[in-house]
């Protein structure tokens, strides 16, 4: 037995120690590696391991009118999120929580999208989630990886629809706007506003989400929610008063005519502060809290009325007879005529300019009259001539001057840019150097032509006249922008000259059935003409006429019968002067009397007007 | 050892390791969301009752009874390993023979020890050390009968086991250790193989090799040609593997190709034994653990929760028992007069090295994940009952070694 020779098994023996030795010390050297050098980074490793953080989406601050009442507030609500932990789990607890919730398979790819390019946040499935669902999500929730539920402020809009346009609403943060970083401290799932004054303030209104640390099991079941200790409190954003009455925003809706489309703004004059802007017809702003479904969208966004439209300061009219003031101011300002000035041609029906007639609205003539009896009467052959005498040139330099060619600045997103002609050279671009005449003056001169303006834009115009200064301020419901403000550069009896004539046209003139007993409202009315259908109508007025405190502007589309713009309008006039008790039936209504002449031509052939018409 | 009677260190050793098994494993079943591994620590108390009263019966067989069975015992192992190839159960792998949906066990447990019986039989038949490869062809295929059956479960960790039991009785047996080298040679060519430079410089070495330590020249040239045909060999055998597999191999290199898979195990046992630091968290303590971070915290992984528990502390102690149990088998080992016997006992001490090495290193990524257990820890009746019966057989040779010393002095 040699070869067991103790010698021989000694010498493997020391040589088994040696190998076991080295492998023993390899291994102990691996867990002195990790447990001893690497203990803090794998301790800080197991805490975020099991340790999620949820956002607790910050409360958005109030939105008020200028009296405290409260025009979007929040409301507890309970919102459905997911921890994803892998795709397969994330994809399965979506399904789930599908056929509880009725989720579509659009939703769960783009929710799917969202996570892969987010994996680690918590994807919000659903916001504004019923009692019914919760309870029966709570009820599957072992199963379901990964599940959250908590409760989430809940955006409500107590006036609903009546303050819709102005107060705006909010939309769930899009994958685009995400991406592009635009918005500030953003993550997936953010509320941010989407019109109005939540798109406007939204960063002063978001505040500023907390975080709250879960405890998580390997599949994302919340095991336990971590101390108070460990929470970060949401901060709720910022209140925003504005400027606006909702009590008079409230009384505008009531009154706008039923099924009317169309829009109302008032404001101070001193102050540019909107009292009331209010677009019809209008939209819940609550059916887009929790996410909108999207054939509801799709019936809104797409409606013929264009519900989402805010005529006030999106949509663009021609400015018509109200802008008959422009002509009168650029006259007085270049001393070209005073208010008793009297024209070479009076006015029977209408005039003829070269060798076309120009009709006025009223067939039967005006007669020999002053600047100020064409205001009062809307003559448009006298305003014809006094736009020959300004000229073209100083016409367009004079809207210019007035602001007609830049937006009101009303801090509101989406106000349109008006249109209108900063020179004749855009006269030139469109029908060729010699391609029009001079009746482009006669048509800018009553207002119609190449010229749309939205109603705040007007209503800031009409301030203008209102103010001794000449000069308007910026309308705003909130801060107004560092616009330049416009001035008309009148003295102050050119001033209150033009108002008294704008207080005869209620008091006598076109606007006579708006009258109010007990006070002094100046306005014009006025008829813009319509391509497409019945024309508008439009009313701009203010009072007291010594010291306006109001001017408020309104049209409404295809009011060509049984309008009722005036009386709108001094009615809500009286209602902010005097008071919401006043009696109503005070205020008899009115047809436009001044309805616009038919369009006139501007191209040196007719022909060639129809076939422009026709294809612009 | 000088005083008389039964070494009491072999089981004091087991009993202690058995006990904290059961410890650890009780422990790997408290977690916050309740799963089946709750209850299984009671499941492996009654293997462990088993195992004792399985190692009480062999302890009785001598070693000679022992030597005249082990043909059998081999060769009943390999059919149940056959048995197991066609009507395994098991998911992944067919490594289970059940009755009528009934688990019995796993014949791959036995095989081990039968392979050892075997081999020690087998090496000692002829009194003196292999002289060449050909003589210790006969020991290579004893190894590679289960070894390929294994493999074809897959059971890769097992199939290693094999590997290191072979080599292991070859090394006591006193093969030359270039020759052991030699035949080791092939492994490593497989596993450099897949990298081109690092098996060029291996082939290289192994030339070197062969022409200083001089064996028969046909040899050195078969262990050569045998090295380049598994070089070859190997990228079609790596095509071979199921994504799983190559996942593991690839994981063990990099746990961050695929954190979520594969490469989870390492990543989450890594944090879960990192975090445990020098003292551990405490006894059923262990985030990570309770929160079901850990994959398999009951076999596979088990040693992960010694390691976020007990801490550094916890691994210094439980690897010093089982060195010291593995250092006592060895001792038995080489004290016994007994050729048969001392080949079994050193045998045992290679398999449960083994699985300590491969699965303890798992565990701090220094192996790849093979998925053998840890023995007395790692929950499971066949591996329970094997180690129980290999303690209760090395006992019995410790005895032996006694009482020969009692009679021969």
């Amino acid at each position: 037995m040699t070869w067991f020779h103790p010698h021989d098994v000694a010498r493997r023996m020391e040589l088994g120690r040696l190998t076991a030795i080295a492998v023993f010390g390899v291994l102990l050297f691996a867990f002195f590696r990790l447990q001893v050098l690497g203990a803090e980074r794998f301790e800080t490793e197991s805490r975020e391991n099991r340790l999620r953080s949820l956002p607790l989406p910050a409360p958005r601050g109030l939105i008020m009118d200028r009296s405290g009442n409260v025009l979007a507030e929040n409301v507890p609500g309970y919102s459905i999120a997911v921890l994803p932990s892998d795709p397969d789990s994330l994809r399965g607890a979506l399904q789930q929580i599908a056929m509880l919730t009725g989720l579509d398979s659009l939703r769960i790819e783009a929710l799917l999208r969202r996570y892969r390019s987010s994996p680690h946040e918590p994807l919000v499935v659903r916001r504004d989630a019923s009692f019914e669902v919760i309870s029966a999500l709570e009820e599957s929730r072992v199963t379901i990886p990964g599940l959250v539920i908590q409760s989430e402020p809940k955006r409500r809009y107590p006036y609903g629809e009546i303050a819709a346009h102005v107060v705006g609403y909010v939309g769930e943060i899009t994958e685009e706007e995400l991406a592009s970083n635009r918005i500030a401290n953003a993550r997936g799932g953010t509320l941010v506003g989407r019109d109005g004054l939540e798109r406007q303030y939204d960063e002063r209104l978001r505040g500023e989400d907390g975080w709250r640390f879960i405890e998580v099991d390997a599949m994302g079941r919340t095991v336990r929610e971590m101390g108070d200790a460990s929470k970060l409190v949401p901060e709720q954003g910022d209140t925003v008063v504005t400027s606006l009455d909702i009590g008079l925003q409230q009384f505008v809706a009531e009154i706008f005519p039923e099924g009317r489309r169309g829009s109302v703004v008032a404001m101070d004059p001193r102050t540019g502060e909107v009292l009331a802007l209010y677009s019809a017809p209008s939209f819940d702003p609550d059916l887009f809290v929790g996410g909108m479904a999207p054939e509801l969208w799709q019936a809104l966004s797409q409606a013929e009325d264009q519900p989402l439209f805010n005529r006030a300061i999106e949509g663009r009219y021609p400015p018509a007879s109200p802008w008959k003031l422009a002509v009168a101011a650029s006259a007085l300002r270049r001393g070209v005529a005073t208010m008793e000035t009297r024209m070479e041609t009076p006015c029977s029906g209408g005039m003829l300019y070269g060798n076309r007639y120009f009709r006025c609205w009223d067939e039967r003539g005006h007669g020999d009259i002053t600047l100020r009896e064409a205001i009062q009467h809307s003559c448009d052959v006298y305003f014809y001539q006094l736009g020959l005498r300004i000229s073209l040139d100083g016409l367009l330099r004079d809207g210019v001057s007035m602001g007609f060619t830049e937006r009101s600045g009303i801090d509101l997103p989406d106000e349109s840019t008006p249109l209108f002609p900063a020179t004749t050279a855009y006269y030139d671009r469109r029908y060729g150097p010699r391609g029009w005449t001079s009746g482009v003056t006669l048509n800018l001169a009553i207002g119609q032509g190449e010229n749309t303006q939205s109603v705040i834009n007007m209503v800031k115009f009409y301030a203008m006249l209102a103010n001794n200064s000449g000069v308007a301020p910026v309308p705003r419901l909130v801060n107004a922008s560092a616009t330049e403000p416009h001035s008309l550069e009148l003295t102050t009896d050119q001033l209150e000259e033009l108002r008294d004539a704008l207080f005869l046209v209620v008091e006598r003139g076109t606007a006579v059935g708006a009258r109010v007993e007990e006070l002094q409202i100046a306005g014009k009315t006025g008829t813009a003409q319509n391509p497409q259908g019945p024309e508008h109508g439009w009313f701009i007025g203010f009072a007291p006429v010594e010291q306006p405190e109001i001017v408020v502007g309104a049209i409404v589309e295809f009011a060509e019968h049984g309008s009722n713009v005036a009386p709108l309008v001094t009615r809500v006039i009286r209602r902010h002067l005097v008071g919401p008790d006043s009696d109503r039936d005070q205020v008899r209504l009115v047809l436009p009397a001044d309805s616009a002449p038919g369009p006139v031509p501007i191209l040196p052939d007719s022909s060639q007007l129809r076939r422009t018409r026709g294809t612009g | 050892m000088e005083q008389r009677g039964l070494d009491k260190t072999l089981p004091i050793f087991a009993v202690v390791l058995i006990a904290a098994g059961l410890g650890v494993l009780y422990s790997a079943g408290q977690t916050d969301v309740p799963t089946a591994v709750a209850d299984l620590w009671r499941r492996q108390l009654v293997w462990v009752g088993l195992g004792v009263v399985a190692a009480a019966i062999v302890f009785r067989l001598s070693p000679r009874l022992l030597d005249w069975l082990a043909p059998t015992v081999y060769t009943v192992s390999i059919l149940l390993l056959l048995v197991t190839l066609v009507f395994g159960v098991g998911a992944g792998t067919k490594s289970w023979i059940a009755i009528g949906g009934f688990r019995l066990g796993q014949p791959a447990e036995l095989a081990k020890l039968a392979t050892i019986l075997m081999l020690a039989r087998l090496l000692t038949v002829r009194r003196r050390p292999p002289r060449d490869i050909w003589e210790a062809m006969p020991a290579g295929l004893v190894v590679a009968v289960p070894f390929v059956l294994v493999s074809l479960q897959p059971d890769l960790g097992s199939a290693i086991v094999f590997i290191a039991i072979l080599f292991g009785a070859l090394f006591w047996v006193g093969l030359k250790l270039s020759l052991l080298l030699l035949l080791m040679s092939p492994l490593v060519s497989l596993m450099l193989a897949f990298s081109t430079w690092s098996w060029g410089a291996w082939i290289v070495f192994l030339t070197l090799f062969v022409i200083f330590t001089r064996p028969y020249l046909l040899e050195g040239l078969v262990i050569w040609l045998i090295n380049a045909a598994m070089g070859i060999m190997a990228l079609g055998l790596w095509q071979q593997l199921q994504p799983y597999q190559q996942n593991r191999l690839l994981s063990f290199l990099n746990p961050e190709i695929d954190p979520r898979a594969t490469g989870w195990h390492i990543i989450q046992s890594k944090i879960a034994i990192g975090s445990g630091g020098l003292i551990g968290k405490g006894f059923t303590e262990g985030t990570q653990k309770r929160l079901a971070f850990l994959p398999a915290q009951h076999t596979d992984f088990i040693y992960s929760v010694v390691g976020e528990e007990f801490g550094f502390i916890g691994v210094l102690g439980t690897l010093g028992l089982f060195a010291g149990l593995i250092w006592t088998l060895v001792r038995i080992a080489g004290r016994v007069a007994d050729p048969f016997s001392s080949m079994l006992v050193f045998g045992i001490a290679s398999m449960l090295l083994t699985h300590v090495v491969v699965n303890v290193g798992m565990t701090v990524g220094v192996m790849p994940i093979t998925g053998i257990p840890l023995p007395f820890f790692s929950y499971g009746g066949s591996f329970m009952l094997t180690c129980c019966v290999a303690i209760g057989l090395a006992w019995r040779v410790s005895r032996e070694s006694y009482g020969a010393a009692y009679s021969s002095g």
